[in-house]
């Protein structure tokens, strides 16, 4: 088991550095330079102003030594510095250490996917469970078009109805931010509880979409453990129903659940920047949009790796869940 | 002596249309100091040294950190700041400022001619990454006579000079002299002079600004100015819908339609000024149709500049005749005028060669089709919109006119540096100051200048370079006044429209005049009577 998870975490190395050189190169593909933001379409710029700010920032360099470069810097932990006009360095940005643990942009963005991820589990599961277990019932359709209703609806869209229900109509959330602002004058329960009330929005927003995809993949991988003969035989031996479909279906029923999670990682990341957009988050997702717009090469640079880093951690957590629980796998 | 007078006359019209808001307003109060102005934006600073910024968000905010040498006054014209007074050398190659002397940084040092100083040597050190070197470029010579005079000598007479003196080149020195100022953790909690003080900084959610009790205008009555970031539009409209900000921008729409409910006209004012911009469509003088007069005539006279006006803006702006702003100084209201008339501008095309009429009704001239592509940046709904009226009418006088919506940086880029385009709808930003070198003259073509349609005018040149090296306010009237009526004969664009500014600001906030520069630079004047405060700050 510990050479297994050693063998897959040194086959991760080649396969980081793959995803930074792909990244490096694409990023440079895209139109427009760091430097545009101070030059163009701008009269009080000469073309030495231009080359004197290209070459500040080395970007009269060919693109393998900028990689090569950057590739030296990462090697020591060092993520270089944001090209935006405030030159803060890129692991400032991402994890300000000057700043209490809960407002750093990881952890709010990491926080908030958490927790739509426990919520998608502990809603998802159950209604794929009760589909799979009457299929075709009126609860199974009912699900189902609930469901697919939630998995077309925009996220921006149903937050913004979300909003104005909950926050304009009723005034019973903050529409935007993660504090208020009196949250200093708050006592230390009266800030936990504005943190909350900040994140109810976020945090279904951002479950919604996939509640509805993983309560359909539930669905399926239910009915499929429970048209097994092993279920028939948990029957015949005369197995309370409860046992048959909690120890014998679910349990097996789970693994496919276990892969697809590992495999959503990014897809949480992606989905940061809309939903952080939305509701003026200072997460990741929020960093990684105006990082984009403004070509602050180091940061979005930055951010790739870490999202990088946590897709290769949550696919290595998944594969050693996956041995864990499946004995199959675990015997070859 | 005359803009001394046309500033009275404004703030009597300001006076009165003040006055006329307030006349149902029952009790008056006197202005009394607390609570707090929160502005919701869309944009985040980057940075608050203003010779760093590069965006309005960053400036808006840098501006009440940071008091410069002269501002602008309601009318436009330039007065002092810092500076109490300043004389030109009757050569006009010098300018000594006199400093006034209770202005202080907040640690309590005096602010003085040598942080003036020390900021011009930071903005023209090449290593400073700051796109505004280029004006204090043109001084051969900056001293600080004493502490309190500061004196520039410029190599040839230049204009703008004078504009240039704002909050750009002024530092203190007392904190930066030794370190390198792109670096310092000071970039983002700076310390200023100017009416308000940095307090705090939550990247991606607010920014928080303190009233300076050593204010040398005088403590604002305001506690603490409040910036909050919310990038998504809809969701800063719904910030305000629910009374949690005071102040934002609206767009047409909102100003019009979203905000014409009892809510609002209950609970905030509107405000509406010219914004220093206009919208244009240009054309490209590489491309050989369009360097055609007529053919250029023909088009100005087939677009409704009204029906755009009030279908895309619902009203809300003015019609633009030429490269400046309606009702400022350098504004020139008689050019030759384009009307909407089809018939005329067929007989144009006509008279250009383009009688021929295909099948589909499209024009053509030596077996060519008349079909062009107008170009124009995603993401403001204003300018698709403008493009597809005008190509509604177009076809009708046998244009057939093609709309393609392209990502900025690509849009510049690929396009406009690569001069790959026919037609552009764009808009300026443009300044106070009536000098527009970069964006006419004939020499402004290389790649990456302004000039980007190559258009070519040796009397515009000529007007161009006499405009700059000209102090007096009358010759220049004349000069641009000239410069316009060419353009509008030669329509190098057509001048589309000058949006207006649409503030919004809750309706407990009293002393707001609006003028030509907008409404918050008397900010510092701003207050709230006591029974309608809102916020308090910690202590």
């Amino acid at each position: 088991m510990l050479l297994y998870c050693l063998k897959r975490f040194i086959g991760m190395i080649p396969v980081f550095f793959g995803v930074t050189l792909l990244s490096f190169v694409i990023i440079q593909l895209a139109p427009g330079k760091p430097t545009d933001r101070l030059t163009e379409l701008n009269p009080r710029i000469t073309p030495e102003a231009r080359a004197r700010l290209e070459q500040y920032y080395g970007l009269d360099k060919p693109i393998i030594v900028q990689y090569g470069r950057w590739l030296s810097r990462i090697v020591r932990f060092d993520f270089g510095v944001s090209f935006s006009s405030d030159a803060r360095p890129v692991i400032d940005k991402i994890w300000d250490r000057s700043v209490p643990f809960f407002d750093r942009r990881l952890t709010i963005t990491f926080l908030i996917n958490t927790l739509s991820l426990f919520l998608i589990l502990a809603v998802a599961i159950p209604i794929g469970v009760l589909a799979a277990y009457r299929p075709y019932s009126l609860t199974d359709r009912i699900t189902s078009v609930a469901v697919f209703i939630g998995f077309a609806a925009p996220k921006f869209w149903v937050a913004l109805l979300l909003m104005m229900v909950f926050s304009v109509q009723l005034g019973w959330l903050p529409i935007s931010g993660i504090k208020s602002l009196n949250y200093a004058m708050l006592t230390e329960p009266g800030q936990f509880f504005d943190r909350i009330r900040h994140l109810v929005l976020p945090v279904f927003v951002s479950a919604c979409g996939g509640i509805a995809g993983m309560s359909r993949y539930m669905r399926s991988s239910m009915r499929e453990a429970l048209s097994h003969d092993y279920i028939t035989t948990a029957r015949a031996k005369g197995l309370s129903e409860t046992a048959v479909l909690y120890r014998h279906a679910l349990r097996n029923a789970l693994l496919p659940l276990v892969t697809l999670l590992g495999l959503s990682v990014p897809g949480f990341f992606a989905g940061s920047v809309i939903f952080e957009t939305i509701f003026g988050i200072p997460g990741m997702g929020q960093l990684s949009y105006q990082a984009i717009m403004m070509r602050d090469y180091p940061v979005i640079m930055g951010l790739l790796c870490i999202t990088a880093l946590l897709t290769m951690i949550g696919n290595l957590l998944a594969d050693i869940c996956y041995a864990y629980i499946d004995p199959r796998i675990r015997v070859k | 002596m005359f803009s001394n007078i046309a500033r009275y006359v404004l703030l009597f019209l300001c006076i009165a249309v003040i006055a006329g808001k307030r006349a149902e307003s029952k009790t008056h109060h006197d202005p009394v100091y607390g609570d707090a102005l929160v502005v919701g934006t869309i944009g985040e600073p980057s940075v608050l040294i203003p010779m760093l910024a590069t965006d309005s968000a960053s400036h808006d905010v840098a501006g009440l950190i940071f008091s410069g040498l002269i501002k602008y006054d309601t009318d436009l014209s330039i007065i002092g700041d810092l500076a109490s007074s300043w004389d030109i050398s009757p050569d006009g190659l010098t300018i000594t400022f006199h400093l006034r002397k209770d202005a202080f940084w907040e640690d309590g040092t005096p602010c003085t001619a040598h942080d003036v100083l020390y900021g011009f040597k930071t903005i023209t050190d090449p290593s400073t990454p700051t796109a505004y070197a280029e004006e204090f470029k043109q001084v051969l010579r900056a001293e600080a006579v004493d502490d309190y005079t500061f004196r520039v000598t410029y190599r040839e007479r230049y204009a703008p000079a004078l504009t240039s003196w704002g909050n750009m080149a002024v530092l203190p020195r007392h904190v930066f002299e030794g370190t390198l100022l792109q670096t310092s953790p000071l970039v983002r909690k700076p310390m200023g002079n100017g009416p308000f003080r940095f307090k705090e900084w939550i990247p991606g959610d607010r920014l928080v600004l303190g009233a300076s009790p050593s204010y040398f205008l005088g403590r604002p009555y305001l506690d603490a100015y409040i910036c909050r970031f919310i990038p998504d539009p809809a969701t800063l409209f719904l910030e305000l819908r629910s009374g949690t900000i005071d102040f934002m921008a609206l767009t047409p729409l909102q100003y019009a339609r979203q905000t014409a409910t009892d809510f609002f006209q209950k609970n905030f004012n509107k405000y509406t000024y010219p914004s220093f911009s206009y919208t244009y469509l240009a054309f490209n003088f590489l491309h050989p149709w369009f360097q055609d007069k007529r053919v250029r005539q023909a088009i100005a006279h087939a677009i409704d500049k009204k029906e755009i006006v009030e279908g895309v803006l619902l009203g809300l702006g003015e019609i633009a005749t030429g490269p400046y702003v309606p009702h400022t100084w350098p504004y020139n209201p008689d050019v030759p005028q384009y009307t909407f008339d089809q018939q005329r501008a067929a007989a144009l095309l006509d008279a250009a060669g383009w009688h021929q009429i295909d099948t589909d009704g499209v024009r053509i001239k030596d077996g060519a089709r008349f079909e062009f592509t107008i170009l124009t940046n995603m993401g403001n709904s204003l300018r698709m919109n403008t493009a597809t009226i005008i190509q509604w009418r177009l076809a009708q006088i046998g244009i057939k006119v093609k709309i393609r919506v392209i990502e900025w940086s690509t849009l510049i880029n690929e396009f406009i540096d690569k001069k790959r385009f026919e037609a552009l709808l764009l808009g300026w930003s443009i300044g106070v100051d009536p000098d527009q070198y970069d964006i006419w003259h004939s020499s402004k073509v290389r790649n990456k200048e302004l000039n980007f349609i190559s258009y070519n005018n040796p009397e515009v040149d000529r007007l161009l370079e006499a405009g700059r090296r000209t102090f007096d306010i009358d010759e220049r009237k004349r000069i641009y006044g000239t410069f316009q009526s060419i353009l509008a004969e030669d329509v190098p664009y057509i001048f589309l429209y000058v949006p207006y500014a649409l503030p919004i600001v809750h309706r407990r906030f009293h002393n707001i005049h609006p003028s030509p520069i907008g409404i918050t630079y008397n900010l510092y004047r701003w207050y709230v009577p006591r029974d309608m405060q809102r916020y308090r700050l910690s202590p």
